[in-house]
């Protein structure tokens, strides 16, 4: 495989991963921390590195419909953005979920206002869950490189058309430089074949989007539902495939640590490389600690995540979203159990948001206070003093 | 020039849709799309025409049609014509609008893709209200309308939307009136052999919306130019050319044919002749100013 090493944060891994993906219409409008992704694309496109057309847009709304447009035309079409921009585009989301646009989009997760503030939390790309969208989160760049490319082989499958985003966490991975292995572009390209799908054909004019009567909405809709319902196997397909050109395996969820795990720590993004560290420490120590990280959140890897806790006695949820009372990923994680065979408890903690720092040693202070009460109840939501 | 011999045959605009009788809108695009033709893709948003196109599986037209979120559209355009550049594409992206989807909603996206020069023929078909959703006011509502949410009659004057597109140094501009065909088509076929954004504003009167009887739309978009409310102007490369009229008719004989504006005062009328005459003479000296100032390209 002649691939090569470079030093590379989030952002710009996803830059490469976009170049390497050949993607044919830009169209993005700036947001911290989301901005040097977008630059370094620009940047490309100025060196002829990539061909591509790049529109400014004026906002995020119109970032995601001048994609939706390109998607149409039959390009390859690629947008990114965070937080107040992802929120912008919510309307816009389901345009192109329903309307089954195959478009990556790398969503570089932070926190909402009010108040202003710009560090990460998962509660913006979260909040889209509803969208139609498949939602990735990686973890450092190699994955968010790799996630790309993957991304668009499985929004263009012919079973699937459906958008995927690429989440990942402002700063601690957008801004993060690491060695990155960057694929050699004829390598991506026999894994990644051109897309063409005009759907806009002058000989045989259709009218695409009108109105539909109740009947036929519902039919559209369960259309839908069976794309989204067959992505889990192309996802699956796709990571082999992946695996053996590039030698990377991923999967829905990631599972880490102790095999005879007691209690398996819940994290997605950074806070699943935070939790690897205090794994690793508490394994070390000789506890029974796993992590299983959820990187495929939409579709929820249900069978994955109920299959990976058989046997545990107690799931503790490092959640890094707000949903006015609990976490996001808690109330999925508790929905994908509620008809699992095997129950483990569930503790839910709200840890980092707003940029929060997550500890690795907090962590590690959390599961041994814990370790000794996880036979007793829940005691609802816990917020961690130092936030993390 | 566009004489009735040129025209084609063809129907781009197909019989069977469901717009009101006397829809000035329908007649706009029927003749925009005979002139445009066939390798033409329209982008629309919400509106009239994306209501009296029909609901699927029917469609009213014979070229394709996307239909946009409502706002969405120049950016959706832009997209498109983004595609067909890198693809090596020759197709005419034409979006089309009402007032309330280019004034209003969609005005940040329009004006972005007028600043970039979108390669786009963007046709606003203006019938001055909210006409699909029962007749609420845009900002391009003529003063002393009355509409479902000013059913006293609209307080403020209507915003000049294409002096605002023409001040974006767009390709061309030009306003045109579905009582002057021969004039739109002509407009509509100029545009078409330009590239780069080009923005036709349409006056498309709406019997329901604007309280008249549905064999008026022609004579009312007559009227509306001859009185002076809807001055027909174009703006090439940065010169105003103002269209003259021969004898102008008061405002009055336009505004007594539709009941949006029953019940204004002699005042009121006498104040709407004012402000039509004040923007008029802005318009000629515009005319004047800006045939005077050579742009560079």
């Amino acid at each position: 495989m002649a691939e090569h090493i470079e030093v590379l944060t989030g952002n710009a891994a996803a830059a490469y991963g976009v170049k390497l993906s050949r993607a044919q219409v830009i169209a993005a409008y700036p947001i911290t921390p989301q901005t040097t992704l977008v630059e370094r694309i620009a940047e490309f496109i100025a060196k002829g590195e990539l061909k591509a057309e790049y529109i400014k847009v004026e906002s995020e709304h119109s970032a995601l419909a001048a994609c939706i447009g390109a998607s149409l035309g039959g390009a390859r079409a690629f947008t990114a953005t965070s937080s107040q921009g992802l929120l912008l585009m919510h309307e816009m989301l389901f345009w192109a979920g329903y309307g089954r646009t195959p478009l990556v989009m790398a969503v570089v997760t932070r926190a909402i206002a009010p108040p202003w503030n710009m560090w990460s939390e998962h509660t913006d790309a979260l909040a889209q869950r509803d969208t139609g969208w498949i939602q990735f989160f990686c973890h450092n760049s190699q994955e968010v490189l790799d996630t790309i490319i993957q991304a668009y082989r499985i929004a263009e499958d012919k079973r699937v058309r459906l958008p995927v985003m690429v989440c990942f966490d402002g700063f601690e991975i957008s801004h993060t430089a690491e060695n990155v292995l960057v694929p050699e572009q004829s390598d991506v390209d026999s894994f990644l074949p051109p897309y063409d799908n005009e759907l806009l054909d002058i000989e045989k004019p259709k009218l695409l989007w009108n109105g539909v009567y109740p009947e036929d909405a519902y039919k559209f809709k369960a259309i839908f539902s069976e794309a989204a319902q067959s992505s889990p196997s192309v996802i699956d397909e796709v990571q082999r495939e992946f695996d053996s050109r590039f030698g990377r395996r991923y999967g829905a969820i990631e599972v880490y640590g102790s095999s005879e795990a007691r209690v398996f720590l819940i994290a997605m993004g950074s806070v699943a490389s935070t939790a690897k560290a205090a794994v690793e420490k508490l394994n070390e120590e000789g506890f029974r600690i796993g992590l299983i990280r959820i990187r495929l959140f939409r579709p929820f890897p249900t069978a994955e995540l109920q299959k990976a806790v058989e046997g545990s006695e107690a799931l503790v949820i490092l959640d890094r979203s707000l949903s006015f009372t609990r976490g996001i990923l808690s109330t999925e994680v508790a929905s994908a159990l509620y008809n699992a065979r095997w129950r483990p408890k569930i503790f839910e903690y709200i840890v980092g948001l707003g940029g929060a720092v997550v500890s690795h040693r907090a962590v590690v202070e959390t599961v041994k206070h814990l370790l000794p009460r996880v036979a007793e109840e829940p005691q609802g939501v816990i917020w961690l003093k130092s936030g993390g | 020039m566009v004489t009735i011999n040129e025209l084609t045959d063809e129907e781009y605009l197909l019989k069977g849709n469901s717009a009101c009788a006397g829809c000035g809108a329908t007649m706009a695009i029927r003749w925009v799309l005979k002139i445009l033709g066939k390798d033409t893709v329209l982008v629309m948003p919400a509106g009239c025409v994306s209501v009296f196109q029909g609901m699927f599986p029917a469609s009213a037209f014979s070229v394709p049609v996307v239909d946009s979120s409502f706002g969405a559209q120049s950016s959706f355009s832009a997209g498109l014509v983004a595609a067909y550049k890198i693809k090596g594409k020759r197709l005419k992206v034409v979006t089309l609008a009402g007032d309330g989807g280019t004034a209003d909603i969609g005005f940040h996206a329009v004006s972005a893709a007028a600043e970039r020069g979108d390669d786009v023929l963007y046709v606003c078909y203006d019938n001055e209200a909210y006409m699909n959703t029962g007749v609420q006011r845009s900002s391009l509502t003529p003063y002393g309308a009355k509409t479902g949410t000013d059913p006293q009659g609209k307080i403020e004057w209507k915003k000049n939307l294409p002096l605002i597109m023409a001040a974006h140094n767009v390709t061309y501009v030009a306003t045109a009136s579905v009582g002057y065909p021969f004039d739109l088509m002509r407009k509509v076929k100029k545009a078409a052999s330009l590239s780069g954004f080009r923005y036709i504003h349409i006056l498309t009167p709406c019997p329901p919306g604007w309280g008249c009887s549905e064999n008026l739309t022609a004579e009312l978009g007559r009227l509306a130019v001859r009185c002076g409310i809807f001055p027909l102007f174009e703006v090439e490369n940065g010169k105003l050319i103002l269209h003259k009229v021969g004898s102008r008719a008061p405002v009055k004989k336009y505004l007594e044919l539709q009941r949006r504006f029953e019940g204004l005062t002699e005042e009121q009328i006498q104040y709407i002749q004012k402000r039509v005459d004040e923007d008029l003479r802005f318009l000629e000296l515009l005319e004047k100013v800006t045939s005077e100032v050579n742009r560079t390209g």
